[in-house]
């Protein structure tokens, strides 16, 4: 799916014996090192964006009837397992995305928030659907009118519900996204915390706290960033 | 009627259930119980309304649980079920809102409506019926979350679907307007403010009460110092 080898010329290279749907069209990782980046730190980045993109391990935040279609998602039929995901988080400590599937209510933002600075680093977002994205139909005093209000969104997947396609799509949209990323990019962890005076502001400290280990995940208690 | 009694559907009359059919809109076959709610309460039942074959009772306000526990207690009534309380407010401003009940006798096959009117500009606030219905608990609460009625007697009466410290208003009335009276940053800013941690209620929670409760151990650790985790 888009993914060149590492041996592949460039961003616009077309390899010469491509082949299937992708053939003709530009490369869209490259791995070649541009200004200041070392080849051995360009394959380290591959390497580990190829890990992590197959193996996102999602936190399901299903409120709603895109719950439904997410599950049949993750069913046998579109089976999510095949992209790296079939092992569902329901513990934010031992996930890297957060699938916010159905609309939030005001009452239900802190909680939304709360599990997304639980979340360890490296993590991404997927607003599925309307409600998730923008309020959808719901333009009243009780719904968020768009879960980036609350928490960072790299993927936005459209629809009342999005069909399992749509979402398996946003998945794929995202695996490229980390595909790109590269460590020398110091910006890309950086996350903005809320004002140490005021009152949405939690110490690291409190976060771990409240989220207690279980099971045997005794070592995953650091808090996000 | 003892606490522990079965209620079989229809035990109090033998005549099979059959569906209506042709139903007038106005009028039609009476539920039995409004006559007999007239003779026993003559001045505070104050009209007896049959829409779609269903029998509504409007009643005094303040008759209300007197009404309510002569139905659920009396033999030949036998209202076991309260299946919902809830309330109207009119699009004409000048009506009155209008609490409504909704019970059903299982043993003779009954449904009946009670309704009963709260002027506006005075103080909303009608009998609750939780002496008689356990189940009317919740309902009232919800009840009183949207529309603002007091149910005196309740005995824990505050906000169930809306957050406690929702300051914007009953958000089912004619008045509240569709968004929400705060701008969209402030209704996130308040809602962001809660604490997801908080379980109860500043009523029920008092720290020292809940402390005594709690098994002895779980006191002797709390009170030792013990820290769980790493």
């Amino acid at each position: 799916m888009g993914l060149s080898k590492p041996d592949a010329g460039g961003p616009d290279a077309e390899g010469p014996d491509a082949e299937g749907p992708d053939a003709g069209r530009p490369a869209i990782v490259s791995v070649e090192p541009t200004g200041g980046e070392g080849w051995i730190t360009t394959r380290l980045d591959f390497l580990v964006n190829w890990g992590r993109s197959n193996s996102l391990w999602p936190m399901p935040f299903g409120t709603a009837c895109c719950a439904i279609e997410f599950m049949a998602a993750a069913a046998s039929k579109f089976d999510l397992a095949r992209f790296g995901m079939e092992r569902m988080s329901f513990s934010p400590r031992q996930s890297d995305m957060l699938i916010c599937a159905g609309r939030v209510p005001f009452k239900l933002a802190p909680v939304l928030r709360r599990i997304w600075q639980q979340m360890p680093q490296p993590k991404w977002a997927i607003s599925m659907g309307a409600c998730a994205s923008t309020g959808g139909m719901f333009d009243n005093y009780a719904v968020v009118q768009g879960i980036d209000t609350i928490i960072p969104v790299d993927v936005y997947v459209p629809g009342c519900p999005p069909r399992p396609e749509g979402l398996i799509y946003g998945i794929m949209m995202l695996q490229k996204k980390i595909m790109t990323e590269r460590m020398s990019n110091k910006s890309l962890r950086n996350e903005m915390e809320p004002d140490p005076t005021s009152k949405l502001y939690i110490p690291a400290a409190r976060i771990d706290e409240i989220s207690e280990p279980f099971g045997n995940s005794v070592h995953q208690t650091r808090s996000a960033p | 009627m003892s606490k522990f009694e079965i209620v079989r559907p229809g035990s109090g009359n033998l005549e099979k259930p059959v569906t209506p059919k042709n139903v007038p809109n106005r009028g039609g076959e009476a539920n039995p119980s409004g006559t007999a709610l007239k003779e026993q309460f003559s001045t505070a039942v104050l009209r007896i309304d049959v829409v779609n074959g269903e029998t509504t009772v409007l009643v005094e306000t303040s008759k209300v649980l007197d009404i309510v526990r002569w139905l659920h207690d009396d033999a030949t009534q036998s209202y076991e079920y309260l299946s919902d309380v809830t309330a109207v407010e009119h699009r004409d401003l000048s009506m009155p809102i209008e609490v409504v009940w909704h019970l059903r006798s299982i043993k003779f096959r009954r449904f009946l409506r009670l309704k009963t009117q709260l002027t506006k500009g005075a103080k909303l606030e009608v009998p609750s019926v939780w002496p008689v219905y356990k189940g009317a608990d919740w309902l009232e609460r919800e009840c009183y979350d949207m529309f603002g009625i007091t149910f005196a007697g309740h005995y824990d009466l505050r906000r169930i679907l809306m957050w406690e410290q929702y300051k914007e208003g009953f958000p089912l009335r004619k008045d509240f307007p569709l968004r929400g009276r705060f701008s969209r940053s402030e209704q996130l800013r308040q809602a962001l403010d809660a604490n997801p941690e908080a379980k109860y209620s500043m009523e029920e929670l008092n720290v020292a009460d809940t402390f005594e409760e709690l098994p002895l151990d779980m006191r002797a650790r709390i009170a030792s110092g013990e820290k769980t985790g790493e």
